[in-house]
Protein backbone atom coordinates (compact mmCIF):
# COMPACT_ATOMS: atom_id res chain seq x y z
CA UNK A 1 0.00 0.00 0.00
CA UNK A 2 1.52 3.37 -0.86
CA UNK A 3 2.27 6.05 1.91
CA UNK A 4 0.00 8.23 0.12
CA UNK A 5 -3.46 5.80 0.98
CA UNK A 6 -1.37 5.44 4.53
CA UNK A 7 -1.58 9.16 5.09
CA UNK A 8 -5.29 9.61 3.71
CA UNK A 9 -5.90 6.60 6.24
CA UNK A 10 -4.70 8.22 9.25
CA UNK A 11 -6.09 11.85 8.12
CA UNK A 12 -9.69 10.00 7.75
CA UNK A 13 -9.51 8.00 11.13
CA UNK A 14 -8.64 11.99 12.91
CA UNK A 15 -11.16 13.04 11.12
CA UNK A 16 -13.58 10.43 12.55
CA UNK A 17 -11.93 10.85 16.30
CA UNK A 18 -12.51 14.58 15.88
CA UNK A 19 -16.60 14.27 14.78
CA UNK A 20 -17.03 11.74 17.32
CA UNK A 21 -15.50 13.51 20.12
CA UNK A 22 -16.54 17.07 19.30
CA UNK A 23 -20.62 16.01 18.52
CA UNK A 24 -20.16 13.23 21.55
CA UNK A 25 -19.21 16.44 23.72
CA UNK A 26 -21.53 18.84 22.85
CA UNK A 27 -24.11 16.08 22.82
CA UNK A 28 -24.07 14.27 25.78
CA UNK A 29 -23.22 17.82 27.86
CA UNK A 30 -26.96 18.99 26.56
CA UNK A 31 -28.24 15.29 26.51
CA UNK A 32 -27.06 15.36 30.06
CA UNK A 33 -29.47 18.19 31.77
CA UNK A 34 -32.08 16.50 29.02
CA UNK A 35 -32.55 13.37 30.25
CA UNK A 36 -31.92 14.32 34.23
CA UNK A 37 -35.03 16.14 33.64
CA UNK A 38 -37.00 13.56 32.06
CA UNK A 39 -36.23 11.38 34.36
CA UNK A 40 -37.13 13.89 37.60
CA UNK A 41 -40.49 15.79 36.23
CA UNK A 42 -43.14 13.82 36.24
CA UNK A 43 -46.20 14.26 38.32
CA UNK A 44 -45.31 13.79 42.04
CA UNK A 45 -41.32 13.83 41.67
CA UNK A 46 -38.20 16.08 41.92
CA UNK A 47 -39.11 18.89 39.39
CA UNK A 48 -42.59 18.07 38.93
CA UNK A 49 -43.78 19.61 35.64
CA UNK A 50 -45.37 16.80 34.04
CA UNK A 51 -46.60 19.24 30.62
CA UNK A 52 -43.12 20.24 29.81
CA UNK A 53 -41.85 16.69 30.52
CA UNK A 54 -44.38 15.01 28.01
CA UNK A 55 -43.89 17.71 25.43
CA UNK A 56 -40.22 17.44 25.77
CA UNK A 57 -40.41 13.81 25.73
CA UNK A 58 -42.26 13.95 22.22
CA UNK A 59 -39.24 16.13 20.68
CA UNK A 60 -37.18 13.66 22.29
CA UNK A 61 -38.99 11.02 20.61
CA UNK A 62 -39.51 12.89 17.17
CA UNK A 63 -35.78 13.25 16.75
CA UNK A 64 -35.18 9.62 17.63
CA UNK A 65 -37.58 8.29 14.98
CA UNK A 66 -35.96 9.84 12.34
CA UNK A 67 -33.62 7.79 10.38
CA UNK A 68 -29.82 9.72 10.81
CA UNK A 69 -29.93 10.03 6.91
CA UNK A 70 -33.11 11.67 6.41
CA UNK A 71 -31.94 14.09 9.96
CA UNK A 72 -28.85 14.94 7.99
CA UNK A 73 -30.85 16.03 4.90
CA UNK A 74 -32.87 17.81 6.64
CA UNK A 75 -30.93 20.16 8.95
CA UNK A 76 -28.57 21.38 6.01
CA UNK A 77 -29.99 25.07 6.59
CA UNK A 78 -29.38 24.73 9.79
CA UNK A 79 -25.92 23.34 9.71
CA UNK A 80 -25.50 26.31 7.35
CA UNK A 81 -26.12 28.50 9.78
CA UNK A 82 -23.95 27.33 12.06
CA UNK A 83 -20.71 26.11 9.76
CA UNK A 84 -21.26 28.14 6.60
CA UNK A 85 -20.99 25.12 4.85
CA UNK A 86 -22.83 21.96 4.13
CA UNK A 87 -20.04 19.51 3.74
CA UNK A 88 -17.18 18.02 5.22
CA UNK A 89 -16.14 17.36 8.67
CA UNK A 90 -17.13 20.37 10.36
CA UNK A 91 -20.42 20.78 8.58
CA UNK A 92 -20.57 16.37 9.58
CA UNK A 93 -20.43 17.58 13.39
CA UNK A 94 -23.77 19.30 13.56
CA UNK A 95 -26.42 16.28 12.92
CA UNK A 96 -23.86 14.10 14.32
CA UNK A 97 -24.99 16.37 17.74
CA UNK A 98 -28.36 16.67 17.23
CA UNK A 99 -28.37 12.82 17.03
CA UNK A 100 -27.02 12.30 19.70
CA UNK A 101 -28.63 14.65 22.46
CA UNK A 102 -32.13 12.33 22.33
CA UNK A 103 -30.00 9.30 22.10
CA UNK A 104 -27.90 9.85 25.40
CA UNK A 105 -30.93 11.76 26.76
CA UNK A 106 -33.16 8.72 26.81
CA UNK A 107 -30.11 6.66 28.34
CA UNK A 108 -29.35 8.96 30.89
CA UNK A 109 -33.56 8.77 32.12
CA UNK A 110 -33.12 4.92 32.60
CA UNK A 111 -30.11 5.36 33.93
CA UNK A 112 -31.41 8.06 36.98
CA UNK A 113 -34.68 5.85 37.06
CA UNK A 114 -32.97 3.26 38.28
CA UNK A 115 -31.68 4.78 41.25
CA UNK A 116 -33.76 2.97 44.32
CA UNK A 117 -36.58 5.14 45.01
CA UNK A 118 -35.22 4.67 48.74
CA UNK A 119 -32.53 6.59 48.63
CA UNK A 120 -34.66 9.63 47.50
CA UNK A 121 -36.74 9.68 50.03
CA UNK A 122 -33.57 9.30 52.38
CA UNK A 123 -32.27 12.39 51.20
CA UNK A 124 -35.61 14.16 51.54
CA UNK A 125 -35.94 12.88 54.80
CA UNK A 126 -31.98 14.41 55.94
CA UNK A 127 -33.55 17.64 54.50
CA UNK A 128 -32.03 17.90 50.99
CA UNK A 129 -32.66 20.26 48.40
CA UNK A 130 -33.92 18.58 44.39
CA UNK A 131 -30.60 20.17 43.39
CA UNK A 132 -28.78 18.17 46.26
CA UNK A 133 -30.44 15.40 45.60
CA UNK A 134 -29.35 15.09 41.88
CA UNK A 135 -25.89 15.73 42.55
CA UNK A 136 -25.28 13.79 45.87
CA UNK A 137 -27.41 10.96 45.31
CA UNK A 138 -28.87 10.27 41.64
CA UNK A 139 -25.67 11.27 39.24
CA UNK A 140 -23.30 10.01 42.09
CA UNK A 141 -25.54 6.38 42.36
CA UNK A 142 -25.97 6.21 38.40
CA UNK A 143 -22.67 6.22 37.63
CA UNK A 144 -21.79 3.30 36.76
CA UNK A 145 -25.01 3.56 34.28
CA UNK A 146 -23.77 6.76 33.26
CA UNK A 147 -20.54 5.53 32.02
CA UNK A 148 -22.03 2.56 30.43
CA UNK A 149 -25.18 4.98 28.71
CA UNK A 150 -21.31 7.36 27.72
CA UNK A 151 -20.17 4.05 26.12
CA UNK A 152 -22.91 3.04 24.28
CA UNK A 153 -23.36 6.60 22.93
CA UNK A 154 -19.58 6.64 21.41
CA UNK A 155 -20.09 3.63 19.84
CA UNK A 156 -23.11 4.33 17.87
CA UNK A 157 -21.64 8.01 17.09
CA UNK A 158 -18.55 6.10 15.58
CA UNK A 159 -21.52 4.14 13.57
CA UNK A 160 -23.37 7.38 12.36
CA UNK A 161 -20.01 9.13 11.82
CA UNK A 162 -19.62 6.58 9.11
CA UNK A 163 -22.70 6.70 7.68
CA UNK A 164 -22.38 11.19 7.17
CA UNK A 165 -19.31 10.23 4.97
CA UNK A 166 -22.05 9.17 2.53
CA UNK A 167 -22.88 12.80 2.17
CA UNK A 168 -19.69 14.00 2.19
CA UNK A 169 -18.89 14.61 5.72
CA UNK A 170 -15.25 13.26 5.85
CA UNK A 171 -13.72 10.44 7.67
CA UNK A 172 -13.69 7.30 7.28
CA UNK A 173 -16.66 6.51 6.25
CA UNK A 174 -15.98 8.54 3.63
CA UNK A 175 -12.88 7.21 2.65
CA UNK A 176 -14.16 3.45 2.14
CA UNK A 177 -17.17 5.09 -0.32
CA UNK A 178 -14.92 7.05 -1.93
CA UNK A 179 -12.03 4.96 -2.19
CA UNK A 180 -13.21 1.46 -1.35
CA UNK A 181 -16.13 1.48 -3.61
CA UNK A 182 -16.31 4.38 -6.10
CA UNK A 183 -12.57 3.81 -7.14
CA UNK A 184 -13.12 -0.28 -6.37
CA UNK A 185 -9.97 -0.92 -3.86
CA UNK A 186 -11.26 -3.64 -1.73
CA UNK A 187 -8.38 -3.20 -0.36
CA UNK A 188 -8.98 0.27 1.34
CA UNK A 189 -12.69 -0.74 2.42
CA UNK A 190 -11.27 -3.45 4.51
CA UNK A 191 -8.83 -1.42 6.39
CA UNK A 192 -11.87 0.93 6.89
CA UNK A 193 -13.65 -1.60 8.39
CA UNK A 194 -10.87 -3.09 10.36
CA UNK A 195 -9.83 0.33 11.96
CA UNK A 196 -13.74 1.04 12.80
CA UNK A 197 -13.69 -2.29 14.75
CA UNK A 198 -10.96 -1.43 16.69
CA UNK A 199 -12.47 1.95 17.62
CA UNK A 200 -15.62 0.45 18.89
CA UNK A 201 -13.74 -2.32 20.58
CA UNK A 202 -10.96 0.14 22.25
CA UNK A 203 -14.30 2.31 23.22
CA UNK A 204 -16.49 -0.30 24.45
CA UNK A 205 -14.07 -2.07 26.99
CA UNK A 206 -12.52 0.76 28.28
CA UNK A 207 -16.30 2.26 28.90
CA UNK A 208 -16.54 -1.40 30.60
CA UNK A 209 -13.25 -1.33 32.21
CA UNK A 210 -14.49 2.60 33.91
CA UNK A 211 -18.18 1.67 34.56
CA UNK A 212 -16.73 -1.77 36.93
CA UNK A 213 -14.40 0.19 38.69
CA UNK A 214 -17.51 3.08 39.88
CA UNK A 215 -20.09 -0.12 40.04
CA UNK A 216 -19.63 -0.75 43.98
CA UNK A 217 -22.75 -2.08 44.45
CA UNK A 218 -21.27 -5.63 44.69
CA UNK A 219 -18.18 -7.18 47.03
CA UNK A 220 -15.38 -7.40 44.70
CA UNK A 221 -13.01 -10.68 45.40
CA UNK B 1 -43.50 32.83 54.75
CA UNK B 2 -46.00 34.04 56.03
CA UNK B 3 -48.00 31.48 58.48
CA UNK B 4 -47.11 32.18 62.43
CA UNK B 5 -44.99 29.11 63.22
CA UNK B 6 -44.45 30.04 66.56
CA UNK B 7 -44.27 26.59 68.77
CA UNK B 8 -47.36 25.77 70.80
CA UNK B 9 -46.84 24.48 74.13
CA UNK B 10 -46.72 21.10 74.04
CA UNK B 11 -44.76 20.52 77.25
CA UNK B 12 -43.36 16.86 77.79
CA UNK B 13 -44.48 15.77 73.98
CA UNK B 14 -41.71 15.33 71.74
CA UNK B 15 -44.59 14.86 68.80
CA UNK B 16 -48.22 15.25 69.08
CA UNK B 17 -50.59 13.61 66.67
CA UNK B 18 -54.15 15.65 66.82
CA UNK B 19 -57.07 14.73 65.12
CA UNK B 20 -55.00 13.52 61.91
CA UNK B 21 -56.19 11.77 59.03
CA UNK B 22 -54.30 11.73 55.22
CA UNK B 23 -56.72 10.95 52.56
CA UNK B 24 -54.68 9.47 49.86
CA UNK B 25 -56.74 11.64 46.76
CA UNK B 26 -57.75 9.04 43.58
CA UNK B 27 -55.53 8.70 40.37
CA UNK B 28 -55.15 6.65 37.59
CA UNK B 29 -56.87 3.10 38.17
CA UNK B 30 -56.53 3.62 41.77
CA UNK B 31 -59.99 4.72 44.02
CA UNK B 32 -58.93 7.32 46.91
CA UNK B 33 -58.21 5.72 49.79
CA UNK B 34 -57.73 6.65 53.59
CA UNK B 35 -55.03 5.79 55.42
CA UNK B 36 -55.37 7.26 58.81
CA UNK B 37 -58.27 8.69 60.11
CA UNK B 38 -58.67 10.78 63.11
CA UNK B 39 -55.27 9.83 65.01
CA UNK B 40 -54.07 11.23 68.16
CA UNK B 41 -51.50 10.38 69.49
CA UNK B 42 -48.56 11.72 71.75
CA UNK B 43 -44.94 10.63 71.85
CA UNK B 44 -43.46 11.73 75.35
CA UNK B 45 -40.20 13.08 75.36
CA UNK B 46 -37.11 11.14 75.75
CA UNK B 47 -39.26 7.78 75.34
CA UNK B 48 -39.13 5.06 73.31
CA UNK B 49 -42.64 4.93 71.94
CA UNK B 50 -43.82 2.14 69.28
CA UNK B 51 -46.58 2.03 66.85
CA UNK B 52 -47.67 -1.46 66.16
CA UNK B 53 -50.07 -2.46 63.26
CA UNK B 54 -50.23 -5.12 60.53
CA UNK B 55 -49.30 -4.64 56.87
CA UNK B 56 -50.69 -1.96 55.47
CA UNK B 57 -52.42 -0.29 58.67
CA UNK B 58 -51.15 3.10 58.07
CA UNK B 59 -47.48 2.92 59.96
CA UNK B 60 -45.45 4.43 57.55
CA UNK B 61 -47.73 7.31 56.19
CA UNK B 62 -47.95 8.01 59.99
CA UNK B 63 -44.08 7.99 60.30
CA UNK B 64 -43.96 10.18 56.99
CA UNK B 65 -46.04 12.99 58.67
CA UNK B 66 -43.57 14.03 61.46
CA UNK B 67 -40.88 14.71 58.72
CA UNK B 68 -43.41 16.05 56.53
CA UNK B 69 -42.56 13.51 53.81
CA UNK B 70 -46.02 13.29 53.77
CA UNK B 71 -49.00 16.16 54.31
CA UNK B 72 -52.09 15.33 56.83
CA UNK B 73 -55.46 16.16 54.93
CA UNK B 74 -56.97 16.83 58.36
CA UNK B 75 -55.44 17.77 62.08
CA UNK B 76 -51.94 18.90 62.57
CA UNK B 77 -49.08 16.99 63.40
CA UNK B 78 -46.86 19.14 66.14
CA UNK B 79 -43.15 18.52 66.24
CA UNK B 80 -41.41 20.22 69.83
CA UNK B 81 -44.50 22.30 69.16
CA UNK B 82 -44.22 22.88 65.30
CA UNK B 83 -47.15 22.38 62.57
CA UNK B 84 -45.23 20.68 60.18
CA UNK B 85 -48.30 20.02 57.84
CA UNK B 86 -47.81 24.47 57.93
CA UNK B 87 -44.23 24.86 56.73
CA UNK B 88 -42.98 25.81 53.57
CA UNK B 89 -40.48 23.55 51.77
CA UNK B 90 -37.37 25.57 53.18
CA UNK B 91 -38.17 25.08 57.01
CA UNK B 92 -39.08 21.72 56.22
CA UNK B 93 -35.48 20.48 55.20
CA UNK B 94 -34.44 22.83 58.30
CA UNK B 95 -36.90 20.47 60.19
CA UNK B 96 -35.84 17.45 58.79
CA UNK B 97 -32.00 18.08 59.70
CA UNK B 98 -33.24 17.97 63.44
CA UNK B 99 -34.73 14.39 62.52
CA UNK B 100 -33.41 11.58 61.93
CA UNK B 101 -34.53 8.44 60.15
CA UNK B 102 -34.00 4.82 59.65
CA UNK B 103 -35.36 2.84 57.16
CA UNK B 104 -36.20 -1.14 56.78
CA UNK B 105 -33.85 -1.36 53.78
CA UNK B 106 -31.55 0.93 55.03
CA UNK B 107 -31.09 3.33 51.97
CA UNK B 108 -27.63 3.51 52.20
CA UNK B 109 -25.86 5.08 48.77
CA UNK B 110 -24.34 1.89 47.06
CA UNK B 111 -21.66 4.31 45.56
CA UNK B 112 -20.18 5.80 49.16
CA UNK B 113 -18.11 4.33 51.90
CA UNK B 114 -19.68 3.47 55.15
CA UNK B 115 -17.76 7.46 55.96
CA UNK B 116 -19.34 9.36 53.05
CA UNK B 117 -22.68 7.41 53.90
CA UNK B 118 -22.56 8.91 57.65
CA UNK B 119 -21.16 12.05 56.12
CA UNK B 120 -24.43 12.86 53.49
CA UNK B 121 -26.23 14.88 55.98
CA UNK B 122 -23.89 17.00 57.09
CA UNK B 123 -22.58 17.63 53.54
CA UNK B 124 -25.99 18.70 52.53
CA UNK B 125 -26.67 20.43 55.63
CA UNK B 126 -23.62 22.34 54.52
CA UNK B 127 -21.18 21.39 57.09
CA UNK B 128 -16.77 22.23 56.40
CA UNK B 129 -14.92 18.85 55.57
CA UNK B 130 -13.14 19.19 58.45
CA UNK B 131 -15.71 19.66 60.93
CA UNK B 132 -17.71 16.51 59.01
CA UNK B 133 -14.66 14.48 59.91
CA UNK B 134 -14.90 15.20 63.64
CA UNK B 135 -18.73 14.57 63.91
CA UNK B 136 -18.11 11.19 62.03
CA UNK B 137 -15.63 9.18 63.77
CA UNK B 138 -17.12 9.22 67.36
CA UNK B 139 -20.54 8.01 65.67
CA UNK B 140 -18.90 5.27 63.22
CA UNK B 141 -17.34 4.58 67.49
CA UNK B 142 -21.06 4.65 68.90
CA UNK B 143 -21.96 1.81 66.38
CA UNK B 144 -19.25 0.48 66.70
CA UNK B 145 -18.28 0.14 63.24
CA UNK B 146 -14.84 2.47 63.26
CA UNK B 147 -12.91 0.29 61.79
CA UNK B 148 -15.38 -0.51 58.78
CA UNK B 149 -15.03 3.27 58.06
CA UNK B 150 -13.60 3.08 54.26
CA UNK B 151 -16.02 -0.01 53.29
CA UNK B 152 -18.90 0.22 50.66
CA UNK B 153 -22.19 -0.66 51.88
CA UNK B 154 -22.55 -3.87 49.65
CA UNK B 155 -19.44 -5.43 51.79
CA UNK B 156 -21.30 -4.85 54.75
CA UNK B 157 -23.80 -7.29 56.81
CA UNK B 158 -27.43 -6.65 57.30
CA UNK B 159 -27.22 -5.46 60.59
CA UNK B 160 -23.74 -3.56 60.15
CA UNK B 161 -25.39 -1.70 57.18
CA UNK B 162 -28.39 -0.89 59.96
CA UNK B 163 -26.06 0.62 62.31
CA UNK B 164 -24.61 2.71 59.66
CA UNK B 165 -28.31 3.91 58.52
CA UNK B 166 -28.22 4.80 62.80
CA UNK B 167 -25.00 6.43 62.80
CA UNK B 168 -26.13 8.51 59.85
CA UNK B 169 -29.59 9.31 61.06
CA UNK B 170 -27.54 10.67 64.10
CA UNK B 171 -24.99 13.01 62.44
CA UNK B 172 -26.94 16.07 62.31
CA UNK B 173 -27.70 15.17 66.57
CA UNK B 174 -31.25 15.14 66.21
CA UNK B 175 -33.22 15.03 69.10
CA UNK B 176 -35.91 12.97 67.48
CA UNK B 177 -35.22 9.65 65.19
CA UNK B 178 -37.72 7.99 63.25
CA UNK B 179 -37.44 4.07 62.47
CA UNK B 180 -39.41 2.93 59.83
CA UNK B 181 -39.26 -0.77 60.32
CA UNK B 182 -35.41 -0.61 60.73
CA UNK B 183 -35.10 -4.22 61.80
CA UNK B 184 -37.57 -5.89 59.66
CA UNK B 185 -34.73 -7.37 57.15
CA UNK B 186 -32.86 -8.50 59.69
CA UNK B 187 -32.65 -11.91 61.33
CA UNK B 188 -33.51 -12.21 65.37
CA UNK B 189 -30.10 -11.98 66.92
CA UNK B 190 -28.84 -9.06 64.66
CA UNK B 191 -32.65 -7.45 65.56
CA UNK B 192 -31.36 -7.63 69.01
CA UNK B 193 -28.58 -6.18 69.30
CA UNK B 194 -29.71 -3.13 66.51
CA UNK B 195 -32.52 -2.87 69.44
CA UNK B 196 -30.18 -2.75 72.05
CA UNK B 197 -28.20 -0.16 70.65
CA UNK B 198 -31.31 1.90 69.70
CA UNK B 199 -32.03 1.85 73.94
CA UNK B 200 -28.22 2.87 74.48
CA UNK B 201 -28.60 5.54 72.11
CA UNK B 202 -32.35 6.36 73.74
CA UNK B 203 -30.48 6.35 77.81
CA UNK B 204 -27.29 8.08 76.77
CA UNK B 205 -28.24 10.80 74.12
CA UNK B 206 -31.54 11.20 75.49
CA UNK B 207 -33.09 10.69 72.34
CA UNK B 208 -37.22 10.41 71.29
CA UNK B 209 -37.32 7.65 69.52
CA UNK B 210 -40.43 6.88 67.19
CA UNK B 211 -40.52 3.09 65.92
CA UNK B 212 -42.80 1.81 63.69
CA UNK B 213 -43.26 -2.70 63.48
CA UNK B 214 -45.09 -4.84 62.59
CA UNK B 215 -43.10 -7.19 65.23
CA UNK B 216 -44.79 -7.12 68.96
CA UNK B 217 -41.02 -8.45 69.62
CA UNK B 218 -39.33 -5.21 68.91
CA UNK B 219 -42.35 -3.42 70.72
CA UNK B 220 -41.57 -5.85 73.89
CA UNK B 221 -37.65 -5.13 73.69
CA UNK B 222 -37.47 -1.44 73.28
CA UNK B 223 -40.26 0.54 74.24
CA UNK B 224 -42.22 2.30 76.98
CA UNK B 225 -45.12 3.32 75.50
CA UNK B 226 -46.90 1.44 72.88
CA UNK B 227 -50.01 2.47 70.31
CA UNK B 228 -51.90 -0.04 67.95
CA UNK B 229 -52.93 1.07 64.68
CA UNK B 230 -55.89 -0.87 62.58
CA UNK B 231 -56.79 0.26 59.59
CA UNK B 232 -55.46 3.59 59.77
CA UNK B 233 -56.82 4.22 63.50
CA UNK B 234 -55.65 3.97 66.72
CA UNK B 235 -57.62 0.86 68.65
CA UNK B 236 -55.01 0.78 71.51
CA UNK B 237 -52.46 2.63 73.81
CA UNK B 238 -50.98 2.82 76.89
CA UNK B 239 -47.78 2.06 78.27
CA UNK B 240 -46.33 -1.06 76.82
CA UNK B 241 -46.43 -3.31 80.33
CA UNK B 242 -50.29 -3.01 80.56
CA UNK B 243 -50.80 -3.62 76.83
CA UNK B 244 -49.16 -6.75 77.09
CA UNK B 245 -50.30 -7.56 80.47
CA UNK B 246 -54.11 -6.59 79.45
CA UNK B 247 -54.60 -6.70 75.51
CA UNK B 248 -57.88 -4.75 74.85
CA UNK B 249 -58.54 -4.95 71.04
CA UNK B 250 -58.84 -8.08 68.91
CA UNK B 251 -56.03 -6.58 66.96
CA UNK B 252 -53.46 -6.46 69.97
CA UNK B 253 -54.48 -10.02 70.82
CA UNK B 254 -54.06 -10.80 67.54
CA UNK B 255 -50.65 -9.32 67.12
CA UNK B 256 -49.90 -10.73 70.64
CA UNK B 257 -50.55 -13.98 69.41
CA UNK B 258 -47.24 -14.23 67.15
CA UNK B 259 -45.20 -14.40 70.33
CA UNK B 260 -42.99 -17.30 71.55
CA UNK B 261 -44.46 -18.52 74.14
CA UNK B 262 -47.70 -17.33 73.95
CA UNK B 263 -48.96 -20.89 71.44
CA UNK B 264 -49.39 -23.96 73.17
CA UNK B 265 -46.90 -26.73 71.64
CA UNK B 266 -48.46 -28.48 68.59
CA UNK B 267 -49.23 -32.32 70.77
CA UNK B 268 -51.39 -30.35 73.22
CA UNK B 269 -52.93 -27.59 71.39
CA UNK B 270 -54.24 -30.76 68.82
CA UNK B 271 -55.77 -32.71 72.08
CA UNK B 272 -56.88 -30.14 73.90
CA UNK B 273 -60.69 -29.85 74.60
CA UNK B 274 -63.34 -27.96 76.13
CA UNK B 275 -64.97 -29.64 78.77
CA UNK B 276 -63.29 -32.16 81.36
CA UNK B 277 -64.20 -36.21 81.59
CA UNK B 278 -63.19 -38.27 84.61
CA UNK B 279 -59.43 -38.37 85.32
CA UNK B 280 -58.36 -35.39 82.71
CA UNK B 281 -56.31 -32.87 83.91
CA UNK B 282 -56.58 -29.24 83.29
CA UNK B 283 -54.61 -26.89 81.27
CA UNK B 284 -54.00 -23.30 82.36
CA UNK B 285 -52.05 -19.88 82.28
CA UNK B 286 -50.75 -18.29 84.79
CA UNK B 287 -49.72 -14.71 84.67
CA UNK B 288 -47.33 -12.99 86.91
CA UNK B 289 -45.52 -9.44 86.86
CA UNK B 290 -43.28 -8.36 89.06
CA UNK B 291 -42.11 -9.65 92.03
CA UNK B 292 -44.16 -12.70 91.77
CA UNK B 293 -41.88 -13.70 88.18
CA UNK B 294 -38.73 -13.86 90.35
CA UNK B 295 -40.04 -16.44 92.81
CA UNK B 296 -39.98 -20.11 92.76
CA UNK B 297 -43.59 -20.51 92.21
CA UNK B 298 -43.92 -24.19 90.35
CA UNK B 299 -42.15 -25.77 93.63
CA UNK B 300 -44.41 -23.95 95.43
CA UNK B 301 -47.77 -24.88 93.64
CA UNK B 302 -46.59 -28.66 94.01
CA UNK B 303 -46.02 -28.31 97.32
CA UNK B 304 -49.12 -26.88 97.98
CA UNK B 305 -51.65 -28.98 95.89
CA UNK B 306 -49.50 -32.34 97.13
CA UNK B 307 -49.98 -33.40 93.28
CA UNK B 308 -47.92 -33.80 90.10
CA UNK B 309 -48.09 -30.64 87.78
CA UNK B 310 -46.48 -30.46 84.44
CA UNK B 311 -45.30 -27.78 83.02
CA UNK B 312 -46.63 -27.23 79.22
CA UNK B 313 -44.87 -24.07 78.15
CA UNK B 314 -43.75 -20.97 79.91
CA UNK B 315 -41.48 -17.49 79.15
CA UNK B 316 -39.63 -15.24 81.76
CA UNK B 317 -39.28 -11.80 80.04
CA UNK B 318 -39.31 -8.42 80.73
CA UNK B 319 -41.70 -5.93 79.20
CA UNK B 320 -40.97 -1.99 79.16
CA UNK B 321 -38.19 -3.20 81.48
CA UNK B 322 -40.54 -5.18 83.84
CA UNK B 323 -40.81 -8.33 84.78
CA UNK B 324 -43.41 -10.60 83.33
CA UNK B 325 -43.95 -14.44 83.08
CA UNK B 326 -45.92 -16.54 81.52
CA UNK B 327 -46.46 -20.47 82.40
CA UNK B 328 -48.86 -22.89 80.51
CA UNK B 329 -49.53 -25.79 83.16
CA UNK B 330 -51.41 -28.93 83.41
CA UNK B 331 -52.55 -30.41 86.99
CA UNK B 332 -55.44 -32.84 88.16
CA UNK B 333 -58.92 -31.44 86.78
CA UNK B 334 -60.63 -33.33 90.44
CA UNK B 335 -61.96 -30.83 93.07
CA UNK B 336 -59.74 -31.35 95.44
CA UNK B 337 -56.59 -30.46 93.50
CA UNK B 338 -58.32 -27.58 92.13
CA UNK B 339 -59.39 -26.21 94.77
CA UNK B 340 -55.73 -26.36 96.01
CA UNK B 341 -54.32 -24.36 92.98
CA UNK B 342 -57.19 -21.99 93.22
CA UNK B 343 -56.58 -20.99 96.45
CA UNK B 344 -52.27 -20.71 95.67
CA UNK B 345 -53.05 -18.82 92.79
CA UNK B 346 -55.26 -16.60 94.97
CA UNK B 347 -52.72 -16.35 97.61
CA UNK B 348 -49.99 -15.49 95.15
CA UNK B 349 -52.16 -12.61 92.64
CA UNK B 350 -51.25 -14.91 89.79
CA UNK B 351 -53.29 -14.16 87.13
CA UNK B 352 -55.01 -17.80 85.92
CA UNK B 353 -56.55 -18.72 82.79
CA UNK B 354 -57.93 -22.35 81.81
CA UNK B 355 -57.05 -22.59 78.56
CA UNK B 356 -58.93 -27.01 78.50
CA UNK B 357 -58.44 -30.14 79.46
CA UNK B 358 -56.59 -33.40 78.53
CA UNK B 359 -56.13 -36.65 79.12
N1 LIG C 1 -48.87 7.54 48.00
C1 LIG C 1 -49.94 6.75 48.20
N2 LIG C 1 -51.01 6.80 47.38
C2 LIG C 1 -52.09 6.02 47.59
N3 LIG C 1 -52.21 5.14 48.61
C3 LIG C 1 -51.17 5.03 49.46
C4 LIG C 1 -49.99 5.83 49.31
N4 LIG C 1 -49.13 5.50 50.31
C5 LIG C 1 -49.76 4.56 51.04
N5 LIG C 1 -50.98 4.28 50.55
C6 LIG C 1 -51.94 3.31 51.09
O1 LIG C 1 -52.14 3.60 52.45
C7 LIG C 1 -52.23 2.39 53.21
C8 LIG C 1 -51.24 2.45 54.34
O2 LIG C 1 -49.93 2.40 53.80
P1 LIG C 1 -48.66 2.38 54.73
O3 LIG C 1 -47.47 2.32 53.85
O4 LIG C 1 -48.74 3.49 55.71
O5 LIG C 1 -48.85 0.99 55.48
P2 LIG C 1 -47.90 0.29 56.55
O6 LIG C 1 -48.70 0.13 57.78
O7 LIG C 1 -46.62 1.01 56.65
O8 LIG C 1 -47.69 -1.13 55.89
P3 LIG C 1 -46.38 -2.05 55.81
O9 LIG C 1 -46.27 -2.73 57.13
O10 LIG C 1 -46.71 -3.00 54.72
O11 LIG C 1 -45.22 -1.15 55.51
C9 LIG C 1 -52.00 1.26 52.24
O12 LIG C 1 -53.24 0.69 51.92
C10 LIG C 1 -51.39 1.91 51.03
O13 LIG C 1 -51.78 1.25 49.86
MG1 LIG D 1 -44.62 0.58 56.00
Amino acid sequence: MSPDLLMLIGKATLDTLRMVAIAGFIGALIGLPIGIFLATSGRGELFPAPNVNRAVGLIVNATRSTPFIILVVAIIPFTRLVTGTSIGTKAAIVPLTIATIPFFARLVEAAIRDVDRGLIEAARAMGATPMQIVFKVLLAEARPALTLALTMTIVSLIGYSAMVGAVGGGGLGDLGIRYGYQRFMPDVMLIVVIVLIVLVQLVQSAGDRLARRFDKRSRKT
Amino acid sequence: MTVSTSPIETGDAAVVFDGVSKRFAASGQSAAFTALNDVSLTVGRGSITGVIGRSGAGKSTLIRLVNGLEKPTAGKVLVDGVDVGALDEAALRELRRSVGMIFQHFNLLSSRTVFGNVALPLEIAGMDRRAIDERVRPLLDLVGLADKHGRYPAELSGGQKQRIGIARALATEPKLLLSDEATSALDPETTQSVLELLKRINAELGLTVLLITHEMEVVKAVTSDVAVIDKGEIVERGHTFDVFTHPKHETTRALLSGLPGSKLPEAVARDIRPAAAAGDRVVVRLTFFGAAAERPLISRLIQSIGAEVNIIAGTIDEIGSKPYGSLVVAYGADPETSGKADRFFAENGLTVEVLGYVA
